[in-house]
Parts: C-alpha cells; structure tokens; sequence
C-alpha cells in the first residue's frame, strides 16, 4: 500500500468528489436565480422608435415651439403612455431642430423666452438656467450641458422623433 | 406549572447548558451604568439591536396590507394611513425607527472609535460592525421607495444616479438595481420591495450573528 503512486488516500478522494459534487449542485441550484436577476442589465432595450408627434414640417418656422406628444412606454407588465414635449424650429440652413425641454441643470421645464429680461433664450424658471437657441447653455448660468437633442425622421413632411440625446458640456 | 413545562423539555433535550451560554455571562463592572453612570455609552450597540428589533416587527405587520405595485402602493399606504386601526402607529414605528436606528448605529460607533476599543484583536469585529452600517443604509435606500410617493420616486431617482457614477460599472449597477435601462417604475418597485424586505434583512442577520459571536468570544473591550 505505500508505493509512490498511492497519494490520494480514500478519505481525501471522498472529500474531493463530495466538494466537487457539492459545488455543482450548488452551482446549478444558483443559475436560474442569479440570471433571473440580472435579466435587466443584459436585455437591450427596444427604443429607439420614432414616434409621430404631430407636427409637419410647413408649421414648423425659426420661432422655436412648443410641441408635446405621448408615447407607448412597456414598463415590465405595466403599460402606459407618457407625454413628452420638445422644442422645434428650423435654423438657419432650414434644418429642423428639436430640443428636449428638460434642464440639464436638475430636470426642471425650460421655455423658450420664458423669461422677459432674457430675449432669445430659453429660460429654466427653477435657477434661471439659460440656453441659447441651439440650446447650448450659457456659462455662468447653472447648466453644464447643453439641452439634448431629439433623434429625428422627416416621412412625407411630417416630423418623427426618437429619444432625446446628451450633448458635451460647453 | 411553567417550570414543570421547563423540567419537561429539560429531562428529555438537555436545553440548560444552552440558554446558560447564551443568557448567563458576566457583565463587566466598567460597562455597567448601575456602577458608573458614564458607563451609558455601552448601551449604543444593544440600542441599536433593540431598535432594529422594531423594525422587523413593525415591518412584518406593514407587509400585512402593502402592495409592492405601482397603481397600489400608494393607495395600500393611505388605506393603512387612515383606515386601519393603529396601522399609522405601526407606521409610525417604522418611519421613525428607521432613522433612530441610524443614530442609535452612529452612536455606537462614536463610542467604538474613541475608545480605541476596535484596536487588536477585535479588528474584524469592526469591519463586520462596517457591513452592517452599509446594510443598514441599504435598508434605509430600499425602504424610502416603498411608499411611492413623489418624494420617494424623485429620491430613488437621485441614487440611481448617483449608482450610475460608479466607474466603470456604474451604469449595470444602475440598471441591476432599477430593473429597467430608461424606466424607473413597477420593475424598480418590485425589485427594491425584494431587496428591503428580503436580501438585506437576510444579510443583516447573518451579520449581527457574526457580530454578537465574536463579542462573545472576545469579550468587551476592558476599561479606559
């Protein structure tokens, strides 16, 4: 019994199946559950669709405007329709521009002109945030960034728009 | 008749020897307020225990009528606000609780720091004593959503955000605790239900035996 060869006895060779074994069923027993809550993070997310928000591109002219629209939202099993608003006008080389209105500061509601010391601005009311028309926000003022801008498609002259995206900081 | 139960119990399963680990230990004359009063501030840790003691049990009961659901979360929460009986003192307990516990868990900490009594060898107890704190704010974050009122909604919205600045896996972090990439919402509400009233509490436990064993086993620190 005590030739070279024999270097696993019978305990430590129960031992290790037993941990092997163990481990795997632990292991498997912990799959499901660790996937299941991690679904979140690995689904990628189906937005991205543009959504009509009623608005051709004739109404649309320099002035920004206000437009708000909803959109069909799948929370999980929970479904609704959320507003969402913009501000659109076409800049100079005729482009239609659409600005979310969310303050980049801590999410209040700009206007555009919001404020009449403030021509030709759009105005956060909560901290006197202001950006200028392509939205880009005026140093000094509490905004860092600027306002994001809305993915958008021209079909057949009417404006769609698609999620609203960050911009650097100016 | 109860001793006659005890003896019962006693003959057949030996629980003496038991409950005289558990229950019969000397307590120190430093840390005992009847022998000198500043000895209070040993009373922090089992404060906090005592507290955290409420907060299972007035949570157990509020679990009794809340609805981790977005359409009744809030309804559930104003029926037991004004349609039950002491619901709101349950409540009450809970609400308060949860940052009584947070002074109570300071406090003894304090007391731990400036008396050194963290020092060799009761370092892991300290680092224990820390992961309880960390649980005990999760608790706290987990805790705040469940009401879903506005304050709570804005409030999560705000440590999401902050989730989301941890480098690097900031934003899974983020989306593994909101349970949606864009949407905080029913997913968000389920998930921070389970965490509060499941995973952390589990955590919990499985520290504060951690915690109260070592003391045990080290016993407290001796006198300034």
């Amino acid at each position: 019994m005590s030739n070279k060869k024999q270097q696993v006895s019978r305990r430590q060779f129960l031992n290790y199946t037993l941990t092997g074994v163990g481990g795997f069923m632990a292991a498997g027993l912990l799959v499901s559950p660790l996937r299941m809550a991690i679904d979140p993070v690995l689904k990628h997310s189906s937005s991205g669709d543009f959504v009509n928000v009623g608005i051709s591109v004739d109404e649309i002219n320099d002035t920004p405007q206000r437009i708000d629209w909803t959109v069909e939202q799948v929370d999980g099993w929970y479904k609704s329709e959320p507003s969402r608003s913009a501000w659109v006008y076409k800049d100079e080389n005729g482009d239609v521009v659409a600005l979310s209105p969310i303050c980049t500061h801590l999410g209040c509601v700009v206007s555009w002109e919001g404020s009449d010391q403030h021509p030709d601005h759009f105005y956060c009311p909560c901290h006197n945030g202001l950006y200028t028309k392509d939205g880009v926000n005026v140093p000094g003022t509490p905004p860092l960034a600027p306002l994001p801008v809305y993915e958008q498609e021209i079909r057949d002259g009417i404006l769609f728009l698609g999620n609203p995206i960050e911009r650097e900081g100016a | 008749m109860l001793q006659k139960v005890y003896d019962w119990i006693d003959e057949r399963i030996d629980i003496t020897p038991i409950w005289r680990d558990i229950a019969d230990h000397e307590v120190p004359e430093h840390v005992n307020p009847a022998h000198h009063f500043s000895a209070f501030v040993y009373c922090f840790g089992g404060l906090t225990f005592f507290v955290t003691v409420i907060q299972i049990l007035s949570g157990m009961f509020l679990t009794m009528y809340y609805v981790p659901d977005i359409e009744n979360a809030w309804k559930s929460v104003y029926y037991l606000q004004t349609e039950v009986a002491h619901a709101q003192i349950v409540r009450g307990m809970h609400h308060w609780g949860a940052s009584v516990v947070i002074v109570m868990l300071l406090l003894h900490t304090l007391r731990v720091f400036f008396q050194g009594a963290y020092k060799k060898p009761r370092e892991l107890n300290w680092i224990v004593g820390v992961l309880i704190f960390f649980v005990m704010l999760g608790l706290g974050f987990t805790g705040y959503l469940l009401p879903w009122d506005n304050k709570a909604y804005f409030a999560t919205q705000v440590g999401l955000e902050i989730a989301g600045q941890v480098p690097f896996i900031g934003e899974q972090l983020r989306i593994l605790l909101a349970g949606d990439a864009t949407i905080v919402g029913a997913q968000t509400l389920t998930r921070f239900f389970a965490i509060h009233v499941f995973f952390l509490p589990a955590a919990l436990f499985g520290l504060l035996a951690v915690h109260f064993i070592l003391i045990r086993r080290q016993g407290i620190s001796g006198p300034l």
